[in-house]
């Protein structure tokens, strides 16, 4: 029995490792703040939305998959968040079980399984009940299969069967155990076997149709044979408790599993409440398949593309949106004034990339983008915490790992890569970390200070790139648009000193 | 070798090849004792260290060694041969155990069981060795000498009688039946398995992953009072079965052959290398079986390095740096100089490694190379002692290196490590040269590490070569020792291709 809301044909495990650089990831775009916003303070929630955030799909079908299922839960959500609590109360229903032991022997194991089947074959039926109740009002594909899963498995006569089982597991005619000689003749293979049934002329003295055998009685002060039979009988119950508990385990495991996944929707639900009470639009996204290795097949375009997670921090204020239109190009430089929106842009595109792949909306009036292989980030660090290295030494350093793992079909976002050694230096070395990556069929999207670095790329007239460039209006004040435009030598840094010095003449305040 | 002659031993042809036991401080000098303790490990039962102690004298002698190992490079062979080892050790642990015992079916049982790998053992190789192409005496004959063996009628009768009794064993079921302290014990009718009505029954829920409930039961091959009576009633219940298994063993009971026996434990001095070697190989470190000259002086090899260090930096010993060196003419010492961490004393090390395993007949640490055969490899290096005064730790120096001049013969290989460090410049460098002359009036061939640059030019038996300290990073220990005159350090590196970020460098990574 498979919940199957996140993949068609498969778990959503929570077990799975999340990509090597998910810390890069994390603090380059300010995933804390989503994630936040998506565990609306549930801790299991948070771990959920992780895993689930960092899904990299790359087959549209399978994003439209979750789009689908996410849909349902948009148009239903307080059935979704009943379907959730349902899975809660079976995990937490091993609590009422007094006694639980770490290690326990397989008859304790046997005793206290039975206990816990009988209250999960009650939260069983009452799943079963759900899907009776609610099949017709959901639409997408991975609902529809559930519910008719649970109406299928979960019938009566199956439910009946268990409690037989439940019933059986007494063993009240004692204990029959199969066995073959081992290693050096000791008896091994111990099994227990289902008592043969018994007819009336068995239960008559002196009728017994008992096989051949042979008895003999352990004497009454005999410690040592005692234990060996309790010993044996153990051996023989081992497997049939194993069974047990490890079928109680399922159990478990297949509501963790579904609360595990509807909790990755319910992140999503909560996130989608907090942009659209801002008043910020969120859109179903186009994936576009498959990863592109070169420009021709590289797509990307977007209306009104913001920051999420800027967006949720800005209290009242709305983050500005962004239009884009990179169809076909395999480089995207953007360049401009400093506080200009070049690094907001930079991080809604790396979300928006996110969270098309994970199968939720993404932050924009609308985006379509082929999907990428993998995400990476090379930002500019504040500081070196370990200060083992040089600046220069610890990007050049991280920019190598990431050439180990980046393959093409990937996104590599830059963000004042290589400003940590003089501008010729720095461009020097970017120009031929870009031109080997591009090369390979990697897309790369970079905010660069670097003119010696922008401005002969603009130069080389290369069709497969774009250039962007922070505006900035003639009284010197920003729009946050990053529309296209070609690398200007300066910066603004000045206009920057200006707006926190206030006039450039104060300098002498301490 | 006359291919018909009958197999022997497979280290040797020749008994009187094997050579005496080498100067202990000389294994640990060179680290060789790491990688004989390293080698050895885990085979304790071969005690495999007196082999490492007889080095070879003979070239003949080292050539049969390395047609041995030419036919354990194909992997079915050494597999075979490995295999073969893993099923001894199992039927020796069997015969211990049976020795233990007191039970009688329980012996029985045991020895029975030991006898069954044995011929099972036997057959696999003899069948593994018949399927490959053997291209050296040592194994073709031992190949022959085991196909005459399994082929005869003692064999082929014992393994007819193993698998008779044993299938015999393997057919008993029964039951026990506990009530109580009541047991009852009668043959198995064919009753259902529950734990297999319960699994099936909650099959739907399964996944893959899940704790394993069974409890780890202790398990030892005695039994006490209540399992013999079970065990004696089961004999009751198929007496048949246990009467043919005491005929067994009164017909069997000495089986092992002392010729297998002898091979099982002296082709562990193969396999032990090959297993110490394989990881390293397979990192992509070059290996090879050396041009042995016992008349020649001329050296020439290339690609090598430190098998101690390599076996050390496992699993990323491919970034090991290799040297090459050779000697030609009148050149029969390398005076080593260069900066401290250069990678002075790995190249010594390295160098009298490579004598001595080649002595010992195994492929070396080298991509190609010719060698001279050794009588016996000396070392000089310098000692820790904490008490010692300056003068005295000098002192002791001197001695030692009078007892091993004279010792040595001009067949003997030296290699001298930071000698005479310990006192000043000009007493090393007039002690050196004395040294040195000695060294060339004998004709030992020789490593001579020391920070005293006058010495590399001292005459003409004396080659300069260079430590040079990787730039970017001195602690990385990628050790590159030139031949050029002493003289100071060279460094270049450009920071990007310091960490493999340059346009070059980057197309291959993405490449692959």
């Amino acid at each position: 029995m498979k919940a199957f809301l996140m993949y068609p044909d498969r778990d959503f495990y929570l077990g799975q490792d999340l990509p090597l650089n998910e810390a890069d990831l994390t603090s380059d775009l300010e995933l804390g703040v989503l994630l936040r916003a998506m565990a609306d303070g549930d801790k299991f929630l948070a771990d959920v939305a992780r895993l689930g955030l960092h899904s990299g799909l790359t087959s549209p079908e399978e994003i439209a998959y979750r789009q689908h299922v996410l849909a349902d839960c948009i148009a239903q959500p307080s059935v979704v968040r009943d379907l959730y609590g349902v899975a809660i109360e079976a995990l937490t229903a091993e609590k009422k079980i007094l006694g639980w032991l770490f290690r326990d022997s397989p008859e304790t194991i046997v005793h206290r399984t039975r206990q816990l089947m009988q209250m999960y074959v009650d939260v069983l039926r009452r799943l079963r009940g759900f899907a009776d109740t609610h099949t017709a009002s959901f639409r997408s594909e991975g609902f529809t299969r559930f519910f008719a899963m649970l109406s299928k498995e979960l019938g009566d006569e199956y439910l009946a069967e268990m409690e037989a089982h439940i019933d059986e597991l007494a063993f009240r005619r004692g204990t029959l155990i199969s066995a073959r000689l081992g290693k050096g003749s000791k008896g091994a293979g111990y099994l227990v076997r289902r008592q043969p049934e018994q007819s009336w002329r068995d239960r008559i003295p002196g009728m017994n149709r008992n096989r051949s055998g042979y008895s003999f009685y352990i004497a009454e002060r005999d410690e040592t044979g005692m234990r060996t039979l309790s010993d044996l009988t153990s051996r023989g119950l081992n497997g049939t408790a194993n069974a047990l508990a490890q079928s109680t385990d399922h159990i478990r495991a297949f509501f963790g599993m579904l609360r595990a996944e509807l909790g990755f929707y319910l992140g999503c639900l909560n996130l989608r409440d907090r942009l659209t009470a801002k008043g910020q639009p969120v859109c179903f996204p186009e994936p576009i398949g498959p990863p592109p290795t070169d420009a021709g097949h590289a797509r990307l375009s977007a209306r009104g593309l913001y920051d999420a997670s800027l967006a949720l921090t800005l209290g009242d204020a709305t983050a500005v949106g962004n239009d884009v239109e990179a169809d076909g190009k395999q480089l995207i430089m953007i360049t401009g004034a400093n506080q200009g929106g070049k690094s907001t842009f930079l991080r809604s595109v790396g979300l928006a990339y996110l969270m098309m792949q994970c199968g939720m909306f993404v932050a924009a009036e609308s985006f379509a983008a082929s999907v990428s292989t993998g995400i990476f980030t090379h930002f500019k660090r504040e500081e070196d915490a370990t200060m083992e290295k040089g600046k220069l030494d610890e990007e050049l350093d991280r920019m190598s790992v990431i050439a180990g793992r980046i393959r093409a079909g990937c996104l590599l976002l830059c963000n004042e890569s290589f400003a940590s050694t003089n501008e010729r230096e720095g461009s020097e070395i970017a120009r031929q970390v870009i031109r080997a990556l591009t090369e390979a069929g990697i897309r790369i999207i970079v905010v660069t200070h670097l003119y010696d670095l922008a401005g002969r790329c603009y130069a080389a007239r290369d069709p497969a790139a774009l250039f962007l460039r922070a505006e900035r209006q003639p009284d010197g004040r920003r729009t946050f648009r990053v529309p296209p435009g070609e690398p200007l030598p300066t910066s603004y840094g000045e206009d920057l000193y200006r707006q926190v010095f206030g006039t450039a003449d104060t300098a002498g305040v301490t | 070798m006359d291919p018909a002659a009958p197999f022997g031993s497979i280290l040797s042809d020749r008994p009187a090849d094997r050579g005496e036991r080498d100067d202990p401080s000389m294994f640990g000098d060179l680290n060789l004792d790491q990688v004989f303790a390293a080698m050895a490990a885990g085979r304790d039962e071969y005690d495999l260290m007196p082999f490492f102690g007889a080095p070879l004298r003979d070239v003949r002698a080292v050539e049969y060694r390395h047609q041995v190992q030419r036919d354990l490079e194909d992997e079915a062979v050494s597999g075979a041969v490995a295999e073969f080892a893993e099923r001894m050790g199992e039927m020796r642990r069997h015969l211990a155990q049976a020795r233990k015992l007191r039970n009688r079916y329980q012996k029985e049982h045991w020895l029975l069981d030991a006898a069954g790998i044995y011929s099972r053992a036997l057959v696999a190789l003899a069948g593994a060795l018949d399927a490959a192409e053997l291209g050296s005496p040592g194994l073709a004959a031992f190949r022959q000498y085991l196909a005459e063996y399994t082929g005869s009628p003692a064999f082929t009768g014992l393994i007819a009688d193993i698998a008779r009794v044993t299938g015999l064993l393997d057919e008993v079921r029964y039951c026990v039946n506990i009530k109580g302290n009541r047991v009852r014990v009668t043959r198995y009718e064919g009753e259902a398995d529950y734990s297999a009505e319960v699994e099936q029954t909650f099959a739907k829920f399964a996944e893959n992953a899940v704790k394993d409930y069974r409890i780890g039961f202790r398990s030892w091959p005695e039994m006490n009072h209540v399992e013999e009576r079970i065990l004696d009633l089961v004999a009751r219940l198929f007496p048949e079965v246990f009467q043919a298994l005491d005929e067994f063993c009164a017909r069997h009971d000495r089986y092992l052959d002392e010729k297998i026996r002898v091979f099982d434990r002296e082709i562990q001095f193969y396999a032990a290398y090959q297993d110490f070697i394989a990881p390293m190989k397979a990192a992509g470190l070059e290996f090879c079986y050396p041009a042995i000259s016992a008349g020649s002086k001329q050296i020439d090899v290339k690609g090598s390095f430190d098998l101690a260090l390599a076996a050390k930096l496992m699993p990323r010993a491919a970034a090991i740096v290799r040297n090459d060196f050779h000697l030609t003419g009148p050149e029969r010492i390398i005076v080593v100089t260069g900066p401290n961490h250069g990678g002075k004393t790995t190249f010594a090390r390295m160098f009298g490694q490579l004598h001595y395993l080649a002595s010992l007949g195994y492929p070396i640490p080298a991509r190609e190379a010719g060698l001279f055969l050794p009588d016996r490899v000396f070392t000089h290096f310098e000692r820790e002692e904490d008490l010692a005064t300056l003068r005295g730790k000098f002192e002791d120096e001197l001695v030692r290196i009078r007892a091993v001049l004279e010792q040595a013969t001009g067949d003997s290989v030296l290699v001298m490590n930071e000698s005479f460090a310990s006192t000043t410049l000009r007493d090393a460098a007039s002690v050196g040269e004395r040294v040195l002359d000695r060294m060339t009036a004998q004709g030992l061939l020789g490593v001579y590490v020391t920070f005293v640059d006058e010495l590399a030019s001292r005459n003409e038996a004396c080659v300069s070569m260079v430590a040079t300290v990787m730039p970017d990073n001195p602690a990385e220990r990628t050790y590159q020792v030139h031949r050029k005159p002493a003289d100071g350090l060279a460094y270049a590196a450009a920071i990007a291709g310091k960490y493999g970020l340059t346009y070059r460098q980057l197309k291959e990574r993405l490449a692959s």
